[in-house]
């Protein structure tokens, strides 16, 4: 099988790490990976902020970069949000763009949707023998209805102990733009979720976004704790080759 | 009047008093409402079904209220139409004077705090008397509700007891059944001095002409019997088709509400007083008021805004909320319905902040009985505010700006990767003891609270290439 990565924006300049662990899993499972170089963002920043118009032009973007791809597999519950859910609003249901974000969102995947629904892997191979806890990223959630697939996938790590998170699925603040235009309430927020991710007991946080994981981790650090996080797709590549 | 929220955030946030007594009330809620949730087995099909009604009879709004009016008028009753929440008002007061009624006695009505019936009231020489608790405490301390649905959701026990030893002269007690007796005492009295009587209405049946309103004290039911006239206000997007309906939506409001299976009291008022009936009042009004509730229906967008059953479950589900609780949203609707239905009442200019204080989290939209789709009308919110704000502003706002250059950096892979790169050439100049600090905007909300991670030598794209060189 042949699948096309949109590693999205945050990933390629500030996480690295996460797309080449994304390949290192789907390689490893026997799935070849195309990175198509023009490829840049979702769009969901300015969508999420109310600039329409702008969402669109970056949209575009993908569509035209994806319009012939195999499968999108995306490290990323909110990026995936925006083009499955999302971006086919943007365009006019009629049009060619509107066309063709309803055929690419029908064959965009969340990763570990991917690995457990798809591939039917619940096991990559991974090693790990720490304490380890989960946060339900929202739009992963709410609005793909993704919370058993990474459980399953944490679970199947050798050497895991998993530990749930008490309130798993409550927000933890982050949010977008609101992290910055309600800072204050954006971090008290995240405090809510730090106690309770201190709580858990876990040495390690797992989530399924990097945009969730900067807030609690730039949080965590602020605090002093030692704490990590860590996202799904890195856990997942713990393996030797 | 502009409405903001971002000059309250922080002062509600470092209220040490506020916060703790907010967070163990809104715990206590979430669990009664989720066990008795958990206790209906085909919950998400009343939800559904309760949509659909909803939706129905909002597509034909017109012919359900006319059908509302014929019913209550066939039992007795006077139907008034308002406009706007002045036109309300205006008939209130002039019945009142008309009357000669001095003494008001009021149930909890949300969309009398909209229309400010109280201050109006008060303004015109009357005596509106709360007589739910929750409301009685906000009207004895000079508040507004803070929750739609617990109005002193806030105050804390000894809050209580000593603003009641302030305006009642009750002695210190520790008692809750001791401070529910001095106000019970307190408002019989006025009870049995009111000349009338003004309820809020949760649900009008067009079918029978019923008006349905709950509650758990028995003051609405007191309220609506006991004066000579009866006053109810409701929205006009209260009226719902046909009785059978009410099993669902009373099931859906009360365990959503309060988590109760029912509330103590579910009244059903059938206009004023009949020959040979020995209590009711001897006259009953219907006001039907629309105040804004028309414009949002005919934005088939928006609509399914005028669906909610003003249960609150969607506040005590909000983290924002549930850390800057009710005031800091400065309206009459708090938190996510409060932010939705808040600039559609009244504009996107008057309130623009409201729809951006959500982190879009969805769980709103996860606990609505009536599954109004509420993130995804925050961000239709969103579009408007700032298409608003372009058209108002003489120079293209900030964030505008930030946003064209975004979206033209991101629709080039070259312009992106050069801005990328540029961004990890200059980061070593604000790396502060080994952290990185960027205490400048639009960082500067960031920094204040969270570390900033560093930037990686080299992106993904960069060692991507540098990988299937290797390779080939």
């Amino acid at each position: 099988m042949r699948v096309s990565l949109f590693v999205t924006c945050l990933v390629d300049q500030v996480f690295p790490q996460v797309g080449l662990s994304t390949i290192r899993i789907l390689n490893r499972l026997g799935v070849e990976v195309d990175f198509d170089e023009r490829q840049a963002c979702c769009g969901q920043p300015a969508f999420n902020s109310g600039h329409s118009d702008e969402s669109r032009t970056v949209a575009r973007g993908f569509l035209e970069a994806y319009a012939d791809s195999g499968p999108v597999v995306v490290p990323s519950g909110s990026c995936a949000t925006m083009l499955k859910v999302f971006v086919p609003t943007l365009f006019p249901p009629d049009s060619r763009e509107g066309r063709l974000a309803r055929e690419i969102a029908g064959r965009t995947y969340e990763l570990s949707d991917f690995l457990v629904s798809v591939l039917g892997v619940t096991r990559t191979g991974a090693r790990f023998e720490e304490d380890v806890t989960y946060h339900d990223s929202c739009h992963q959630l709410r609005e793909l209805g993704i919370g058993r697939q990474p459980r399953l996938l944490i679970q199947g790590v050798e050497g895991v102990r998993f530990l749930e998170l008490p309130n798993a699925a409550r927000c933890c603040g982050f949010g977008g733009t609101f992290s910055v235009k309600f800072a204050d309430v954006s971090a008290a927020i995240g405090e809510d979720k730090v106690d309770t991710i201190h709580q858990s007991g876990a040495r390690y946080v797992v989530a399924n976004d990097v945009s969730c994981l900067m807030h609690i981790g730039g949080l965590l650090q602020r605090r002093g704790s030692q704490v990590r996080t860590l996202h799904l797709a890195e856990l997942l590549a713990k393996f030797e080759e | 009047m502009q409405l903001r929220i971002r000059p309250n955030t922080s002062a509600v946030l470092s209220d040490a008093t506020l916060q703790a007594n907010l967070k163990p009330a809104l715990e206590k809620s979430l669990l009664s409402r989720d066990r008795a949730v958990a206790e209906v087995s085909n919950w998400e099909e009343l939800r559904q079904h309760a949509h659909d009604v909803k939706a129905h009879t909002l597509s034909r709004l017109d012919h359900y209220l006319q059908e509302l009016e014929r019913k209550v008028m066939a039992q007795g009753g006077k139907v008034v139409w308002a406009d706007t929440g002045a036109e309300a008002l205006e008939f209130i007061v002039g019945l009142l004077q008309e009357r000669e009624i001095k003494k008001v006695a009021k149930s909890k009505t949300m969309l009398g705090e909209e229309i400010h019936l109280n201050e109006e009231l008060e303004r015109a020489q009357f005596d509106p008397v709360e007589t739910d608790l929750g409301e009685y405490i906000i009207q004895l301390s000079r508040e507004t509700p803070f929750h739609i649905v617990t109005p002193a959701l806030h105050k804390s026990k000894e809050e209580v007891v000593e603003l009641f030893g302030r305006e009642l002269d009750m002695p210190p007690t520790d008692d809750v059944e001791a401070i529910t007796a001095t106000a019970r005492a307190v408002l019989r009295r006025h009870f049995l001095t009111a000349g009338a009587g003004i309820t809020g209405v949760n649900f009008g049946v067009a079918e029978t002409g019923t008006l349905a309103v709950v509650e758990n004290e028995g003051n609405v039911r007191l309220c609506a019997s006991l004066p000579e006239v009866h006053i109810a206000i409701m929205g006009i997007e209260k009226v719902i088709p046909r009785a059978r309906d009410l099993a669902v939506f009373l099931k859906l409001l009360s365990r959503s509400a309060t988590g109760q299976k029912s509330t103590s009291y579910v009244n059903f008022i059938n206009g004023p007083r009949r020959e040979g009936e020995w209590d009711g009042p001897r006259e009953f009004y219907l006001v039907l008021v629309d105040n804004g509730r028309s414009r949002i229906l005919a934005d088939p967008e928006l609509r399914q805004t005028l669906a909610c059953i003003r249960c609150g479950a969607c506040l005590n589900v909000c983290p924002v909320y549930q850390r800057i609780g009710g005031h800091a949203y400065g309206s009459t609707y708090q938190g996510p319905i409060g932010a939705i239905l808040t600039p559609q009442l009244t504009s996107a200019e008057a309130a623009p902040e409201h729809p951006f204080a959500s982190s879009l989290c969805g769980a709103c939209y996860e606990t609505c009985p009536v599954k109004i789709e509420i993130p995804h009308i925050l961000l239709k919110l969103r579009e408007r505010v700032q298409r608003s704000r372009q058209r108002l502003a003489r120079h293209l706002p900030l964030e505008a700006w930030a946003m064209q250059f975004w979206a033209w950096a991101m629709s080039s892979p070259n312009r992106y990767g050069f801005l990328g790169n540029l961004m990890r050439r200059v980061q070593p100049y604000f790396v502060r003891k080994g952290r990185m600090r960027v205490p400048m905007p639009p960082f500067s909300g960031w920094d204040r609270y969270r570390d900033l991670p560093p930037l990686p030598e080299k992106s993904f794209r960069e060692q991507f290439r540098a990988l299937n060189k290797e390779g080939k």
